[in-house]
């Protein structure tokens, strides 16, 4: 028996289960299957629930009752199956995000590919080509953490921060990719630039984007962003996962 | 036939704010909504509306505001210097707004965020089911000068009414539990941290409040690399300097710095509340005494319109003193003014 999965609890809230002590591909899959799992029980008590990178937030009007009931019947789920084992829920996205590596758009790809050992060309090659998910979405509105790239990509955050990125930028750090939701400082390198709104406020879908979702980032040039800069979709393609 | 109130002049931090916009975090969105949210129960107490009604949110200081209909008002949170043409007006109370007159609210005295309600609540276009400005997510904007908001239709009833001064002004114990990572900081670090008295930082706003102190920081002793994890309002996290920082209903929704503790929902206000400097000191308290405190909260709110009181005035002061009708409606000195009003 390992420590894991861990279920502990959040303030007055509800409970969160833990999968690892560390990001890890498996772990992210396991808490985003068995969300998909707590959902799918539809327990009435049950008000939010939501992924971090590692673990499932179940959130739930909490009392001593409320809080041995619930992590009695998380513990049942829990032991139905290996849920490190488990497919990603159905019902995701692929999207193919046009972007912009390099130029004044995106001054730091040159950087960052040095620090991965690459040469410009290739890293872009690469990065155009790597197909990432969604492994959860946080700190503003719709904003996606992505990962994970390959290992020579775990390349620390540089030191200082950059003052502001734009939104719809593409930044990378420890084999992970955002999409910047609103301008913002970060001490993420910024490789690339996409149209992409990763939040839209009044429309039918302000949310683009959700945890599982799989992306790809094709390589466009400057002339094509500027034809698409002000679509809020930013050129996206999106196809069904099944 | 709905009326506007415009914003003659506007404050330095004023927003559009209801009870907030929950179901969102597993898209990146925090609740939100009031700072102060037993502010918005006390307006809607006073207006005899529903809570989630929208209200203006005021830090720090307020503006002047006009109306072009009469206009049932009510003013909660942080007592602020307010006047109408001038006179002098009750705080804590609701009150009559004429077409026209000049309604000028200054300077917060004992709290943060002031609030100012009115009848049927603003009615802007809500945004994902809620009117609440959420601008760390771009939801909404810092109400500005020369704006005009609708005003959604008042159902009406009385004004001159009043409710007993809150004891969050200026208190400084804020209860807290533990929370999933309280174990990673030890028991000296614990006890320190609920020994110190803190000063709330003069930067803080609707994300979050640092909280400074003279000793050296809290650490969880350097031995832990925290994976990214789920932020609930009220969690107290340590950066990276060792300051605590309360974060607030516009926080962020993951984080990795280490969270001591969690301030309970019902002393957030609090924290809100608490002014630039203000002594604060945190208490653990276990899961029944924190569940006893929120239960005792809510039965509060619930009752928050039986202790509306007339507001009384000075007559000297009233400059239309003849104009009143003082002597009928006098009923029984013994009836409950509000009996018809319950549900």
């Amino acid at each position: 028996m390992t420590d894991w999965p861990r279920i502990r609890s959040v303030g007055l809230s509800g409970l969160l289960v833990t999968f690892a002590e560390k990001m890890s591909e498996p772990a992210n899959r396991a808490a985003l299957a068995f969300r998909a799992a707590v959902e799918e029980q539809d327990w009435s008590e049950v008000s939010e629930t939501s992924t971090s990178l590692v673990s499932t937030f179940v959130q739930f009007e909490v009392s001593q009752d409320a809080i041995a009931k619930m992590t009695d019947r998380l513990r049942g789920l829990l032991e139905t199956r290996d849920w490190f084992a488990e497919a990603l829920p159905a019902g995701r996205s692929l999207w193919h995000v046009p972007t912009v590596y390099g130029t004044d758009l995106a001054p730091q790809l040159e950087e960052a590919a040095e620090a991965a050992g690459l040469d410009p060309d290739v890293a872009i090659a690469e990065l155009s080509q790597a197909r990432v998910r969604v492994l959860t979405i946080g700190f503003a509105p719709g904003q996606p953490y992505m990962g994970e790239l390959p290992p020579h990509w775990d390349i620390p955050r540089q030191q200082g921060l950059t003052k502001s990125v734009p939104p719809g930028s593409l930044v990378v750090a420890i084999r992970q990719l955002i999409i910047f939701t609103n301008a913002s400082p970060t001490g993420w390198r910024h490789i690339g630039q996409t149209a992409f709104r990763t939040f839209r406020p009044g429309s039918a879908m302000p949310f683009p984007l959700s945890p599982g979702d799989e992306l790809i980032f094709p390589s466009i040039t400057r002339q094509e962003f500027d034809r698409i800069a002000d679509d809020p979709t930013g050129g996206a393609e999106r196809e069904a996962l099944t | 036939m709905s009326g506007t109130l415009t914003i003659l002049q506007a404050g330095p931090a004023m927003t559009i704010q209801d009870l907030g916009r929950p179901g969102y975090r597993a898209v990146g969105l925090t609740h939100g909504g009031a700072a102060d949210p037993t502010a918005l129960h006390e307006g809607a107490a006073l207006l005899g509306q529903d809570p989630n009604s929208a209200a203006l949110e005021m830090a720090g200081s307020g503006g002047s505001f006009e109306v072009d209909q009469d206009t049932r008002i009510a003013l909660t949170g942080a007592q602020m210097q307010v006047n109408i043409d001038g006179e002098a007006i009750a705080w804590n109370a609701s009150h009559l707004l004429p077409a026209g007159a000049k309604l000028t609210i200054g300077g917060a005295r004992d709290g943060a965020y002031g609030y100012l309600h009115v009848g049927g609540g603003f009615d802007v276009v809500p945004v994902m089911e809620s009117r609440s400005s959420h601008l760390a997510a771009g939801i909404g904007a810092l109400l500005q000068s020369g704006e005009t908001l609708p005003l959604g239709a008042d159902k009406g009833g009385e004004t001159n009414l009043t409710l007993p001064r809150d004891n969050r002004f200026g208190a400084e114990r804020v209860r807290i539990v533990a929370s999933m990572q309280t174990d990673a900081f030890d028991e000296a670090t614990r006890q320190r941290f609920t020994e110190t008295t803190f000063r709330r930082d003069a930067r803080a706003n609707r994300m979050g409040a640092r909280m400074d102190h003279d000793a050296e920081g809290f650490t969880t002793g350097g031995q832990l690399t925290i994976v990214s994890e789920v932020i609930t309002p009220g969690d107290i996290q340590i950066t990276g300097d060792g300051a605590p920082f309360v974060l607030m209903c516009e926080c962020q929704t993951t984080g990795g710095y280490p969270r001591i503790g969690t301030v309970i929902p019902c002393d957030l206000p609090i924290v809100a509340q608490a002014q630039p400097s203000a002594a604060l000191q945190f208490e653990f308290v276990d899961l029944g005494e924190a569940l006893a405190a929120e239960t005792r909260h809510r039965a509060d709110l619930a009752a928050l319109p039986k202790r509306r009181q007339p507001l009384l005035r000075d007559p000297a002061r009233i400059r239309d003193l003849l104009g009143y009708q003082l002597i009928s409606g006098v009923v029984s000195a013994t009836a409950d003014p509000f009996e018809k009003e319950k549900t």
